[in-house]
């Protein structure tokens, strides 16, 4: 049995959790360590979008036509897929313009015109209000229905019981209440509540996870899964009917209509543009809002068909539909969950409730209340010198005024309609918006009087064909001219205008409002050139990319008079704090110094307009300010010679962007010449060194024997010798930088063929073996008849086996010395091993070997050994055809110089 | 007294023609063929001049020549570079280490003795 | 090396790149969800248990779902 002041107590528990974590995260932010500061944050603050209307009303809705509650969250969707283009423009543009709601975007956008302020103010506030309705009706029926728990009864029609034993009625106080206390705690300059953004956030976990749960109960508790509840649901005519939608143009078009209006409204709905660009603190959040925020409303959705079949199945008449969330664990004794569902709709309510009024009041006061107050001469307001509280206080009974509209339209109008259809009145009016606000931040030639136009246009055919039948099916109004038209013409009757059917009476009305709407905002815009205001305000947000700050002020007003009035809104000390830092950020060391110039204005503007709208600000500003207004030529060529500065200096930047790059290269490329310059040099100081030294042998015996023919008979001998090997030796070295230079430099001829290393190997063996014989130094082979067959050149392969035997040979001890060659075919290569029992190769000198003139085992004395080229040449010749040549060896356990080459065909598999 | 002179070179056959002018000059002839050798031969032998190549194992003949010239007991010895890198940095590098005399490889036979002969006082 | 606007101009032609991505999947969403290929799913039939158009409408919402986040999350 759940006792009424249990629901109340843990309704009044989950609220004052809420104002936990808002006050928490507002201590947080003027700490600086913003908690919101996240972009999932962001993105589930965005959830907000799913109200009463989602968490009862999609049930309900899906219970009448099955999936045709889909479009709603498609739409929002497919917007966030355009958010990268749409949404993070209009968060940089509101950002730059200090925006403080839909209204003050609209009339910031065309010249910061207070009439369309207002009139944006007029429109959301009537189409919104019967939206709050449906939010208190949500909470009290469902109030009501877990009263009775466990029995199950559907609570008594709206406006039937007395107002004191109404429960909608102090839930709309309790509202009201909550929302003063939450969003008007003080006045901020940036418009912006981190804690209310951190409460939103976590509600829409809340409400997450309730209907969660009831889906996953509902789907694995009830029935045995989703196959279970459809294979019930295909049994009857009825259900079975629910999975698919009516195959006609109708039922399409209307798809398409609400899948269109939705995708609007998640964008223009006051509550949505509060979110999404008020209270944005990095635009680049939209990033994962693109896909977390659809990911949210696919997740809510999972188990939305099932709830309504289990509810059809449970209850096949007395329960509404849009009930069964709540009911249907009622049924069953479920009490936790009952309890659970019931807050999940609390925070539904609450989350919509709070920022929808938050976001409304701010409209009513900025854009409707204090024009009208300042126009008032008679209140002396221009007098006042604190004008903050009184901002406040507007706010805090616009927020009130508000709920109680609200609950007046639950009263009167509650029962005509299911949830789902308020809803989409409400998306209906605040779709009139996306003409003036979409085409406005594209197009530049939009004028004031073309938004003016097009707003009435679509709202007064919106209130027609949509606000006035619901009226006239709630009793309000004869419902004749439904039937007949206005003054009985038939072709004006509001569900079929013009005579127009065939269209559900949403997409009706979305037709020939938007087309109103369009027509007047084009065609009224087009009647004039935009003025100087309006282009200097379109350049604002059109080009808000270019980043190009237009000054539209002229003249200027002293720190004196600006101060004053700032801090009239403000507050005093707030003022000072801002006039501070903007001379901080000016390099002044006090606010007395700031110049009275058109920066200074400039600033003082956008702060005012930061707490009562850009409209208001600037008629404040210029009390002060004896502005000489600019002419529209003047406004022109300022934006002219702007947008020439703009092209040039791009040129500018362009040209010295190349010319950055040609420097680089050139610096690059001088650089690799003067490496190259070194090496060369390193090379021929080289090549000089290693010529020289035979040279110089050959030239100190020759002297020696040339001034003294007397030298005996043996010695003679012993130096021609000695001049003749020098000789040879200078030709070899000759020889084999010419060759490694021709290798080097790609010029060497090549005539690759199929030719088997084993033949090479054993013709090589042979050429050397009367040297080996000669040194006594044995030399084994194993080598297979054929098959290790590669493509290469036949006499460049044979030079690298001879020089690594002829290596081989020098380091091993004549005697006792043992040299072994093998060739093996492994995989896709062929090895062949060339290994010695000589004093093996240190680590460090493994690689070196391999440079030009370097010599390993320099130890033994019996130079020369050779030129210190022959390693090197083989390496080219092995990596030319593909290969590798390295050395391994083990200290004092001989080397064994190993080459590989890729295997020629299948030759060698 | 017959002069010594120590000859450092690992090429043999440039030691072999060196030790044979200088025999033939009337020099006493010692040989090293590395760096470490040549300046354990300087400590036994005392040798009145030391004929050095530059590039060569272990120690090269301009570490050997800093050596040599740290030492103030061998003042009076005589240094002569031998070289086949002919590069006027090189030239510079050898004498101000301390050498004497620098001869670029290949050297004349007759030149070397007369730079040797004077070297020593002759 | 490079100058820092040209490191600048390349995260901008990025982030454009990203956006036309972002349309053209905003396109493929508006093919998917409507008719005439909606009309193709919108009859009778089960996949796994689960009715044809239910099924459709929720795989091909998590499809476009999860490629506007690869593309919007991938970084260069």
């Amino acid at each position: 049995m759940l006792q009424g002041w249990v629901i109340v107590l843990a309704a009044f528990a989950y609220l004052g959790v809420l104002f936990a974590i808002a006050y928490r995260a507002d201590r947080r932010a003027d700490a600086g360590r913003s908690v919101i500061a996240s972009p999932v944050v962001y993105a589930l603050s965005l959830a907000v979008y799913c109200t009463t209307w989602t968490f009862y009303g999609s049930v309900g809705r899906a219970a009448a036509t099955g999936i045709g509650f889909l479009p709603i969250y498609l739409g929002p969707t497919l917007t966030l897929a355009l958010g990268w283009f749409i949404i993070a423009k209009i968060v940089r543009v509101a950002k730059l313009n200090r925006i403080t709601s839909i209204a003050d975007f609209v009339a910031s956008r065309y010249g910061k015109s207070q009439l369309l302020g207002g009139l944006v103010t007029v429109i959301a506030v009537i189409g919104v209000i019967p939206y709050i309705a449906l939010q208190l009706k949500a909470v009290s029926n469902s109030f009501t229905i877990l009263l009775s728990y466990p029995e199950i009864v559907m609570p008594a029609k709206a406006g039937t019981a007395p107002l004191l034993n109404d429960s909608a009625f102090y839930v709309a106080i309790v509202m009201a209440a909550f929302t003063i206390l939450f969003g008007t705690r003080h006045l901020d300059a940036t418009e912006r509540h981190e804690g209310m953004v951190a409460a939103i956030a976590f509600e829409s976990v809340v409400k997450l996870v309730a209907f969660f749960t009831v889906g996953l109960f509902v789907t694995y508790g009830i029935h045995d899964g989703f196959a279970d509840v459809f294979d019930r649901a295909q049994e009857s005519a009825r259900l079975s009917a629910l999975m698919t939608t009516a195959d006609t143009a109708r039922s399409y078009g209307s798809w398409a209509g609400l899948t269109f209006l939705s995708m609007l409204s998640v964008l223009l709905l006051p509550r949505q543009f509060q979110i999404a660009v008020v209270e944005n603190v990095n635009p680049d959040h939209v990033r994962r809002a693109i896909w977390l925020f659809p990911l949210y409303l696919f997740i809510i959705n999972i188990f939305v068909l099932p709830i309504a079949i289990g509810g059809l199945l449970q209850f096949p008449s007395g329960v509404d539909a849009d009930t069964f969330v709540l009911t249907l664990p009622m049924a069953h004794h479920q009490q936790a969950i009952a309890l659970l569902v019931f807050i999940g709709g609390l925070s539904a309510a609450t989350g919509m409730i709070i920022v929808e009024t938050i976001a409304l009041s701010t409209m009513v006061c900025n854009d409707l209340v204090m024009p009208v107050l300042l126009r008032m001469r008679s209140l002396r307001l221009q007098e006042r010198h604190d004008l903050s509280g009184l901002l406040l206080e507007i706010r805090r009974w616009a927020i009130g005024l508000i709920l109680m509209l609200g609950y007046l339209y639950f009263r009167l109008a509650g029962e005509a309609y299911a949830l789902v259809s308020i809803g989409l009145i409400s998306f209906a009016a605040v779709a009139q918006f996306a003409p003036a606000v979409i085409g406005g931040l594209y197009w530049k030639g939009g004028t004031r009087e073309g938004a003016l136009a097009g707003l009435s246009a679509g709202f007064a055919v919106w209130v027609y064909t949509l606000l006035l039948p619901s009226f006239a099916k709630s009793g309000w109004l004869p419902d004749d001219f439904m039937a007949h038209g206005l003054f009985g013409l038939e072709l004006l009757r509001p569900l079929q205008l013009f005579g127009l059917t065939g269209l559900d009476e949403i997409s009706h009305c979305l037709f020939w409002s938007l087309l109103a709407n369009i027509g007047a905002y084009l065609g009224v815009s087009l009647l004039r050139a935009p003025n100087a205001r309006e282009v200097r305000q379109a350049t604002l947000f059109v080009d808000v990319e270019e980043r190009g700050r237009v000054v539209g002020w002229r003249g200027g007003a002293p720190v004196a008079d600006l101060l004053p009035l700032a801090g009239r809104f403000l507050g005093p000390e707030r003022a000072r704090e801002a006039f501070e830092r903007h001379a901080r950020e000016r390099g002044l060391a006090a606010v007395e110094d700031l110049p009275a110039d058109a920066r200074l204005v400039q600033f003082a503007e956008s702060l005012l307009a930061g707490a009562i709208g850009s409209a208001s600000a600037r008629v404040m500003v210029a009390s002060v300010v004896q502005e000489e207004p600019l002419g529209i030529d003047e406004v022109m060529n300022i934006l002219d010679e702007a947008s020439q500065v703009r092209a040039y200096s791009h040129e500018l930047e362009e040209k010295s962007r190349e010319l950055e790059r040609a420097t680089a290269e050139l610096r690059e490329a001088n650089e690799r010449l003067r490496e190259l310059d070194r090496m060369k040099d390193d090379f021929m100081s080289t090549v000089s060194h290693e010529l020289r030294t035979p040279l110089t042998s050959i030239r100190a015996f020759s002297e020696m024997l040339f001034d003294d023919p007397c030298t005996e008979l043996a010695e003679r001998k012993r130096f021609l010798g000695i001049i003749v090997s020098e000789a040879g030796r200078l030709t070899r070295l000759i020889n084999q930088i010419l060759d490694l230079a021709k290798l080097e430099s790609g010029r060497a001829e090549w005539s690759p063929v199929e030719v088997d290393l084993a033949e090479i190997a054993r013709e090589s063996a042979d050429s050397m073996s009367q040297v080996y014989r000669h040194k006594g130094v044995a030399l084994t082979l194993d080598v297979p008849e054929s098959g290790a067959v590669v493509l290469g050149d036949r006499d460049r392969l044979t030079q690298v086996l001879i020089n690594l035997l002829s290596n081989a040979q020098k380091f091993v001890a004549a005697g006792s010395g043992q040299v072994r060659v093998s060739v093996r075919c492994e995989g896709e290569f062929v090895k062949v091993v060339v290994s010695d029992n000589g004093p093996g190769v240190p680590a460090e000198e493994r690689e070196t070997i391999f440079e030009k003139f370097r010599q390993g085992g320099s130890v033994l004395t019996d130079k020369p050994h050779g030129t210190g080229l022959g390693l090197p040449i083989s390496r080219e010749i092995v990596e030319y055809f593909g290969g590798r040549l390295w050395v391994e060896s083990d200290p004092g356990g001989g080397a064994a110089f190993v080459f590989t080459l890729p295997v020629f065909g299948d030759g060698g598999r | 007294m017959t002069k010594k002179i120590l000859i450092v070179d690992d090429e043999p056959n440039i030691v072999m023609s060196l030790e044979f002018l200088m025999k033939k000059a009337g020099f006493e002839v010692a040989v090293a063929v590395d760096g470490e050798e040549a300046l354990a031969q300087v400590a036994k032998l005392n040798p009145d001049l030391v004929l050095l190549d530059v590039m060569m194992p272990k120690k090269s003949g301009y570490e050997v020549c800093e050596a040599l010239r740290s030492d103030p007991a061998r003042a009076a010895m005589k240094i002569v570079m031998l070289t086949a890198k002919g590069r006027d940095t090189e030239v510079a590098k050898g004498m101000a280490l301390g050498a004497d005399a620098y001869v670029t490889k290949p050297f004349s036979t007759k030149e070397l003795v007369t730079q040797v002969t004077s070297l020593l006082g002759g | 090396m490079a100058p820092a606007f040209g490191v600048e101009s390349i995260a901008m032609n990025h982030s454009r790149l990203t956006a036309q991505r972002l349309v053209a999947l905003f396109l493929l969403g508006c093919l998917l969800f409507n008719f005439p290929l909606l009309a193709l799913f919108n009859q009778g039939g089960e996949v796994f248990g689960i009715p044809l158009l239910y099924a459709y409408l929720f795989g091909a919402w998590l499809a476009l779902i999860g490629l506007m986040a690869f593309v919007a999350e991938r970084r260069h």
